[in-house]
This record gives C-alpha cells, structure tokens and sequence, in this order.
C-alpha cells in the first residue's frame, strides 16, 4: 500500500531494484502467493460450514423436486410391462385400421400372462387409463383371460402325455443333462425382465438355468420357463423343481413344437425328454394352432380395435409429454396433438382461476396493507409497536386456527350471518352464502397473507422521510398531488416486494382453499392433493406441480432481481 | 403527545350536528335490531343531538355529564335487551360522552399541525378509522374463536345464553374433550415428538451455515443462498409432492423420521434469514481479539460469538419451531397415520366431523403464539441492545 502512495523511483536508482523483487512474508514465502493461499483456506472454510447444510438441503428437498420433474415425463411402465409387445409394436403402421398382426398379439400373450402373475397388469391398465377410458377394465379382464388361452395348450399336451404337466420332468428337460453348458444370458435377462416388471432389485442364484441345447431347439419355451422359474424362485421364494410350469410355458412349447425347423433340431436332440419330445414333433399336427389374435379379440373385441393400440404404441417410449399436455388441456392423438374434448377441459381454467384469485387477493393486500403500513410508518415509535402486535399476532397463529376462525365467521349460521341477521340487515331465510366459494377463499386468504403485505411495505416506508412530504405542500401541491407524485413513487418498492411474496404464497396455497373454497373457490393446488392421493395419477399430479413450479420460480427470480433474497425481513 | 395547537370551543352548529349524524347512524343499527330503520335513524339523531347540547349548554360539568350519560345508556340498554344490551349501551354512553366533548372543546385539534384546513383535519380522523377497521379485520376471527371455545353447545356460533352472559351458556367440555380424547392427545404427542427435533436439526445445520455464508469470501454466494432458502418460496404443496414421491422412492415415507426431515428442511430458510440478519451486525474484530488472545475457533465459537449472535439463533429457533408445529400439507403426505399431527387432526376435524374441540385447540395455539410473539419480540430488542442499537 505505502509502496503505491510513493513517488515512482527514477530508473537506474537501488530503489527501482528493490521493487521488483516480489514482497515477502514473515514465513519467507511471496507476499502474493502467501495472501491468496489465506484467501483460498478462507473460502474453504466457509464452503465447509456451509456444506452439511447445502447437502442436507440437496438430499431432503431439491432431490424430491428434482424426482417430481423426473416423474412428470417418466413412462416406462409401458416398456416395463409389456416390453415385447412394444419393441415389436414400434413396426406397426398406426394409420392403418388393421389391428397388428399375430407376432405382436403373441408377444402381448406372453407379456401380458407374466404381469398377470406378478398383478401388475392392472396398474398398467390405470396409467393407459389417463390416456384413453376403457383400457383399465380391458386389462383386467385379459389378465384373467389370458389363463383361460393357455389352458387348451396345457390340457392338449396333457392328453399326449401326463408327462408333460409334471414339474421334475419339465425341470429335468430344461436342465438337461449337468455337464451341459447353461444358457446364463437368458437367465440374466429375465431377472431383469422380472425386475423391471414389479420395479424390484432381485439379484441372485434362481437355482436354476437352462442347456443351451434346448434354449436353441425351443427357445420360446426356454425363455417362458426361465421368467417362471426367475417368478417363483425370487418373488415367491419357491423351489422350481416341484413346481408345475405356467399355462405360458405351454403355449411357448406348442408354438416352437410346431415351427418348421423344430422337427430337424428335435429328432438331433439326445438330452434328458427326448422321447416325449420326439413323439410330441410327431404329433404337432394334433395340437391346436395358436391363434392369439382371435383369441385376444374374442375376449374382448377392443384389441380388435386400432384406438387401443394406437394408444399403447403412444405411450410406449420411456418418456412422454403426455402428462404435460393434459396438464393443459390438450392430448396426443394420432393426428398429433389436439385440444381434449369440451368436457374434459379443467386445467387450463384452473390454473386462470389459480391466477386470478391470487391477484385479486394480492391486489385486496395491497389496499388493505397500504394504509396499515402508512400509519405505523407514521406514528410514534410507541404506538406503532403496540399497533404491530396486531399485525404480528395474525403472522405468528396457526394458518389452520385463522383458517378456522374464518369458518366459524363466515358460515350461514355464523358469527358474520347471525349478526347481520340481529341487525336486521339481512332476512334471517336468506342468510348471506360467504363460505364455500370465491369469495369466502379471497378473504380468508386476504386475511391470512396480509402480513405479508404490511411487513415489506412498513420497512420501506420507514425509510422514506416525512419530510419530504411536508416539503411538497410547502411548495404548493395539493394533499393528493404530495401523496401520488413524492410518496407514493418511493413506496414502490415496498409494494413490489409484498405484491411478489404474497402473489408467491397465494398460488401454492392448498389448506386455506380445500377447507373454505368448496368447488367453485379451489386452486390447482388442490387438484395436484387430489391427483396424489385420490385419483393415483401421479404423472400428472407432478406435470401440473412442474407447471406451477416454473410460474413460482420465475416470481422468485423477479423477487430476487427486485428486492434481493437477503433482505427478507421476518418480523419487522 | 404533547399539545401542537392551541384549542377552542367551537360552536353549537359545528357539533351538535356531527353529534347528531353520529347517533342517527347508531340509531340506524338499533332501529334495524328492533324493525325500523327509519325510525332509529330519527329518534338517534334527535336524541344524540339533544344529549349533546344539554350536555354542552346546560349542564357544563363534563366529569358529571359523561358519567350520567354512560349510567343512563346502561339503564335503557338494560331495559331493552338485558345485560349484553346493558354493556352495549354502557359502550355507547362512554362513546357519546368522550365524542361530545371532545368535538366542544376542540381536543381534535389539540394534537395536529396548526396550519392543517379542516378538511385535511377530516381526513386525518377518517383515515385512521379506516386503518381501525383493517385492524380490526386483522384481529377479530383470532379475537372471536376465543368466547366460541367456552361455548356450552357443540356450535359454531354464539348461542343466546352465551350473549346473555348466562353461565350455563358457558363450559370448558371442549377442553376436556382436548385433554381426554386420545385422538387429540396422541396428536398432541406427535406434534411434540416432531417439532422439537426438527428444530434442532435446523437450527444447529442452519447456524452454522449462516456463520459460513456471512463469512466475506464465499464463491457461489448467491446461488448457495438461493438453494437454502428455496424450501420458504417453493409452494407447499409441490414440496409435499415432492417428498412424497422421493421419500416412498427410499423407505422414508409414512415414518417418523422422514417428516423430521421434511420439517426441518422447510424450517432452514427462517433460521439463515434470522441468523444472517443478526451477523450483519456482528464486530468480526471480536473473533480475531480472541484469537489473538489464544483461544481456538471451537472456544471462539462458544465463547464470543455464539452469546452475540443467540438472540438470532433463538428466534429462528422459534420461528423453526412454528413451522413444523404448524405444518400440516407436508406430513399430510409424507406421515402416516402415525405420524398425525395437531394441525393435521385439525385439518381433519375442520374438513369432516366438525366439532368444536377444534376452537379449544385454536385458543390454545392463539395463547401459544402470543408467547412465542412476546420471546421473539424481547429477543430482537435484546439484540439490538447487544448491537449497540436503540431498542425499536
């Protein structure tokens, strides 16, 4: 420092010398280098104190926000569910009125009967559900039905031979003899079938794997046998040995029986079964011919129908923008996005009336606040600390006892209506209807955010000289041309800062709305409450939440820009 | 506040009119009470009109005149309606005396400018009725859930026993229903089980933080800030949402430990902002004087800082503490039955069974926040005077 403030030394002079060499510390180290290192241990030190809170915040909060986001375009139960139906699905021309062809209906046989094991059909049919009315039922009822399809393949195998419905003897077949090598693979990818079928983290022996020999001669059954035994051994925990195969395994036997390369592949076989196995190629003719297709239709002619499969072809990627697009009011269709029948169309005015009502309210504060934060502005330091008390003992009482207290007021045989009533101002058949609609939600909520308002406004207007005011008048401006061009302007910001907060808090409000609101007064949080925990769809509970998130974080930015997250004051 | 201008009489044409106007409107109200309006506003303002200059004119003795007033206004209350009547019209006795003489001898005045016109002087009363009545929109619901808790009947609104002051009107059977009900004890139980432990977990995380962020070189600052106090601006019901997809994800939802969590989490921004705001004023040469006089940063801490800074830390303590005691949308969805708390059993009782116990429980609540209101309010002042500031 002193360095500086001296005159520069002339060149050539010992002092000129002197300054360039680097200043040093007591420890000997350059001064510079010295400083910065006790600049870094500073910052080091603050970033440790502030880090178990910083994390703590990130695990308990910002990562629920972060997985809500994530929910709101998530979609795998499709592909979880049924994941050969729709990779084979992918193919199929949705323009087309023909419904897919056999390949796919009889992917959807084998996907669908181990869903149907694991009961997880049935949330599959609620997430298509959102999209398309109808779908949940007819998945509940295929789920039953798709047992009744493979018991005329388990019962003709059982009129060729008893064998065949005989749990150590399928064991044994698929095992084949124990030198023979095991198709790990397989295994490793039906575990993983199974676990993204029931969300599970199975991991571990199932005690069993299939000869490669057999996975290459039948390897449909190989592959139904081997989801079986990865269903009993690790979600039931039962032994696959005495256990007899599923209808499934039956359906995949018949089926790779009669492929035309079976014959050849079979009569080459020597493992264990192999007589059973020749006589069944022998007899294929015999066996019913698969026919899922008509199977699927006849019991229930809505798999017949393009509408159901264009559905599930929608929603078959992992993500969508499906939840969004309801959120507002529109939906996917195969003619690209459309606006959802007259009817159905609620969130798009929900969230007008989310917006209105919180202007009204935030527009009912300012009215109400002004003259409050003006007055305790104004008044001596005493009584305006008394006269504080009566905003701070709103802001300190539990919302739900205001809430309450706004109930007991507001209701026909309550406080406000009866007194009305005894005045005579108002006929005690027609009692006033304040609760229970908008406007019973607007005061409540006016009341509860006024705080708010009052608190914001008050700091700033302490700030703004009275004489200022006293000046203006002096100088010959009316009262209102005083108040509106000196005072006003400089309470802007008060203003702003309170319009934001309360604007904030009043689009989020669930509580106050649910119990005072009725129908006509709810917010679009309250759908988001419903969506949770009434109707189970999650997927747009957090769409509608992301929207709402956006609107409040784009406030918050403003907020921030405008008034500066630091300079929140509690309490005056 | 003493006198800024000299007063004086005014004349008879001034007030008894205003006197007047101002019984018409009383008369107005009673007359509606008893079937006509026209009536009331007539004999109000003739009556009020006539008090006035009687009072003014003939009897000149003020001390005498407004007692007579609020005696006579007790009287004919009481013959009308009873005791409520009675107190109501001992009200109106008082009101008109104090107006009357307040209008006669000028005492409006006594406390203004001298150069105000007299419309400004209007202004200036009618203004602060208006900030009277925003007060009084503030403070009446918590105001009127106190007498509806002793309410005898399971009602919701004043029954005619109750506005006769009759005892029997009375009762303290939903507080008793309170105290014995488990319903409403095991809430209580949660309540208490919950709040105290999130504090601490907010407070202790929240403070030591708020040193860090108040330290002159944090990088990121702002960022950092506008993360901790996310959990305050985010609408609750997105938290809530939120923390009930994440926490089922992980096995913390319907437990007891996950809505500690989640209430602690909510409770951080309260303690940042106290604390932040009690370091501002923080002497940092504090510190370094004891450093320099060998303690470690450890001793430092508790010995010099934390004392200076306590009143902050015990502020946003409570401030903590009432947001997790009040919190109802989060533990709605994270907790599980077993998990219920006040606000949520309130919740309940309000959406469903109404019964009245809920009002016993909001006196109680009321009475709790006053407490907290008066800590929270020394405290700051205690601050401040640690501060070197005026106590505000």
């Amino acid at each position: 420092m002193t360095d500086a403030a001296a005159p520069p030394a002339p060149e050539g002079r010992p002092g000129a010398k002197l300054k360039a060499a680097p200043v040093l510390a007591a420890d000997g180290r350059p001064l510079k280098r010295s400083l910065a290192r006790a600049l870094r241990m500073q910052k080091l030190r603050a970033l440790a104190l502030v880090a178990p809170l910083l994390l703590f915040v990130l695990i308990t909060f910002i990562a629920p926000i972060a997985d809500m986001l994530f929910r709101s375009v998530e979609n795998q139960i499709v592909s979880n569910t049924l994941p050969q139906t729709t990779e084979l699905l992918a193919d199929w021309d949705s323009t087309t009125s023909e419904a897919p062809d056999e390949a796919v209906f009889e992917a959807l046989f084998f996907d669908m009967f181990l869903a149907a094991e694991a009961k997880e059909h049935t949330k599959l049919g609620s997430r298509l559900n959102y999209e398309r009315t109808g779908i949940s039922s007819l998945f509940r009822s295929t789920g039953r039905d798709v047992g009744k399809i493979g018991k005329e393949f388990q019962t003709a195998l059982k009129e060729q031979n008893e064998l065949w419905n005989d749990a150590g003897f399928w064991f044994a077949l698929m095992t084949g003899n124990p030198p023979a090598p095991r198709d790990t693979a397989l295994v490793k990818a039906q575990r993983n079938r199974l676990n993204a079928l029931v969300s599970g983290t199975y991991d571990g022996d199932i005690g069993f794997a299939p000869s490669e020999e057999i996975a290459r001669i039948l390897p449909r059954t190989a592959r139904e046998y081997t989801a079986f035994a990865s269903f009993e051994a690790l979600v039931d925990g039962r032994d696959v040995a005495k256990r007899k195969p599923w209808e499934s395994v039956h359906a995949a036997l018949v089926l790779d029986v009669k492929a035309p390369e079976a014959p050849a592949m079979i009569a080459a076989y020597d493992g264990p079964g192999q007589p059973e196995l020749l006589a069944l190629a022998e007899n294929a003719a015999a066996l019913p011919q698969p026919d899922f297709k008509a199977a699927f239709i006849e019991a229930d002619k809505d798999w017949g129908r393009t509408r159901t499969w264009q559905t599930i072809q929608m929603y078959s990627p992992p993500f969508t923008a499906g939840y969004f697009l309801n959120a507002v009011d529109l939906e996917k269709t195969p003619e690209g996005i459309q606006p959802r029948p007259e009817n159905q169309r609620i969130y798009v005015m929900l969230f007008q009336r989310t917006l209105f009502m919180s202007l009204v309210i935030t527009f009912s504060c300012i009215l109400l606040g002004y003259p409050v934060a003006w007055i305790l502005a104004n008044l001596p330091m005493r009584t305006a600390n008394l006269l504080m008390i009566l905003v701070l003992l709103p802001f300190w009482t539990s919302l739900l006892v205001r809430t309450s207290a706004w109930k007991v007021m507001l209701q026909q045989q309550g406080v406000i209506n009866d007194t009305l009533v005894w005045l005579g101002l108002v006929d005690d058949a027609q009692r006033l209807v304040m609760i229970n609609n908008q406007f019973g939600t607007i005061v409540a909520m006016t009341h509860i955010l006024l705080p708010f308002m009052i608190l914001p406004m008050y700091s700033v207007m302490q700030t703004i000289p009275p004489a200022y005011l006293r000046a203006a008048k002096s100088l010959g401006a009316t009262n209102w041309t005083a108040f509106w061009r000196v005072y006003f302007p400089q309470s802007v910001p008060g203003i702003g800062a309170g319009s934001i907060l309360v604007f904030i808090l009043s689009i989020g409000y669930y509580i106050t709305p649910e119990i005072v609101g009725g129908t006509t007064g709810t917010f679009i949080s309250n759908r988001i409450a419903y969506h949770i925990s009434s109707s189970l769809n999650w997927g747009l509970a957090a769409a509608l939440g992301s929207i709402l998130l956006a609107v409040v974080l784009l406030l918050y930015y403003a907020y921030d820009k405008i008034v500066g997250i630091d300079n929140v004051k509690l309490g005056g | 506040m003493s006198a800024l201008t000299p007063i004086s009489r005014k004349p008879v044409s001034f007030y008894v009119p205003v006197v007047a106007a101002a019984g018409a409107f009383a008369g107005l109200l009673v007359g509606t009470a008893q079937g006509s309006g026209l009536l009331g506003i007539v004999i109000g303002a003739a009556l009020l009109g006539a008090i006035a200059w009687l009072l003014t004119q003939v009897l000149d003795n003020e001390k005498l005149g407004r007692w007579g007033l609020i005696a006579l206004f007790v009287i004919a209350g009481f013959l009308m309606g009873g005791i409520a009547a009675a107190v109501i019209g001992g009200l109106f006795g008082w009101f008109f005396g104090w107006f009357t003489y307040w209008l006669y001898e000028g005492r409006y005045r006594a406390h203004l400018v001298p150069y105000l016109t007299p419309g400004q002087v209007l202004w200036h009363y009618a203004f602060r009725v208006i900030c009277g009545a925003i007060f009084m929109f503030l403070i009446t619901p918590i105001l009127v859930v106190m007498p509806l808790s002793f309410n005898a009947e399971n009602f919701f609104t004043f029954t005619p026993e109750m506005l006769r002051f009759d005892p029997a009107g009375y009762s303290l059977k939903h507080y008793r229903d309170f105290f014995t009900n488990p319903d409403w004890q095991s809430a209580m139980r949660n309540s208490l089980l919950i709040a105290p432990v999130a504090t601490l977990l907010s407070v202790s995380f929240g403070t030591l933080a708020a040193i860090g962020l108040s330290q002159s070189h944090v990088p990121a600052r702002r960022a950092i800030m506008a993360i901790l106090i996310s959990p305050m601006i985010v609408p609750l019901i997105i938290s809530a949402a939120g923390m009930y997809f994440f926490y089922s994800r992980i096995g913390l939802q319907g437990t007891y430990l996950g809505v500690v969590l989640a209430h602690a989490v909510l409770g951080i921004p309260f303690v940042i902002i106290t604390v932040t705001a009690t370091l501002v004023g923080f002497d940092r040469s504090l510190t370094r004087a004891a450093a320099n006089m060998g303690a470690n940063p450890v001793t430092t801490f508790f010995r010099v800082q934390m004392p200076l800074i306590l009143p902050g830390v015990i502020s946003g303590a409570l401030f903590a503490f009432i947001t997790s005691f009040d919190e109802v949308v989060v533990v709605l969805f994270v907790g599980s039955a077993g998990q219920k708390t006040l606000p949520w059993q309130m919740f309940i009782g309000l959406r469903e069974q109404i019964s009245p116990t809920i009002l016993a429980v909001a006196t109680i609540l009321v009475v709790v926040s006053i407490c907290l209101l008066t800590m929270v309010e020394l405290l700051r002042r205690r601050s401040e005077r640690l501060r070197g500031m005026s106590p505000g």
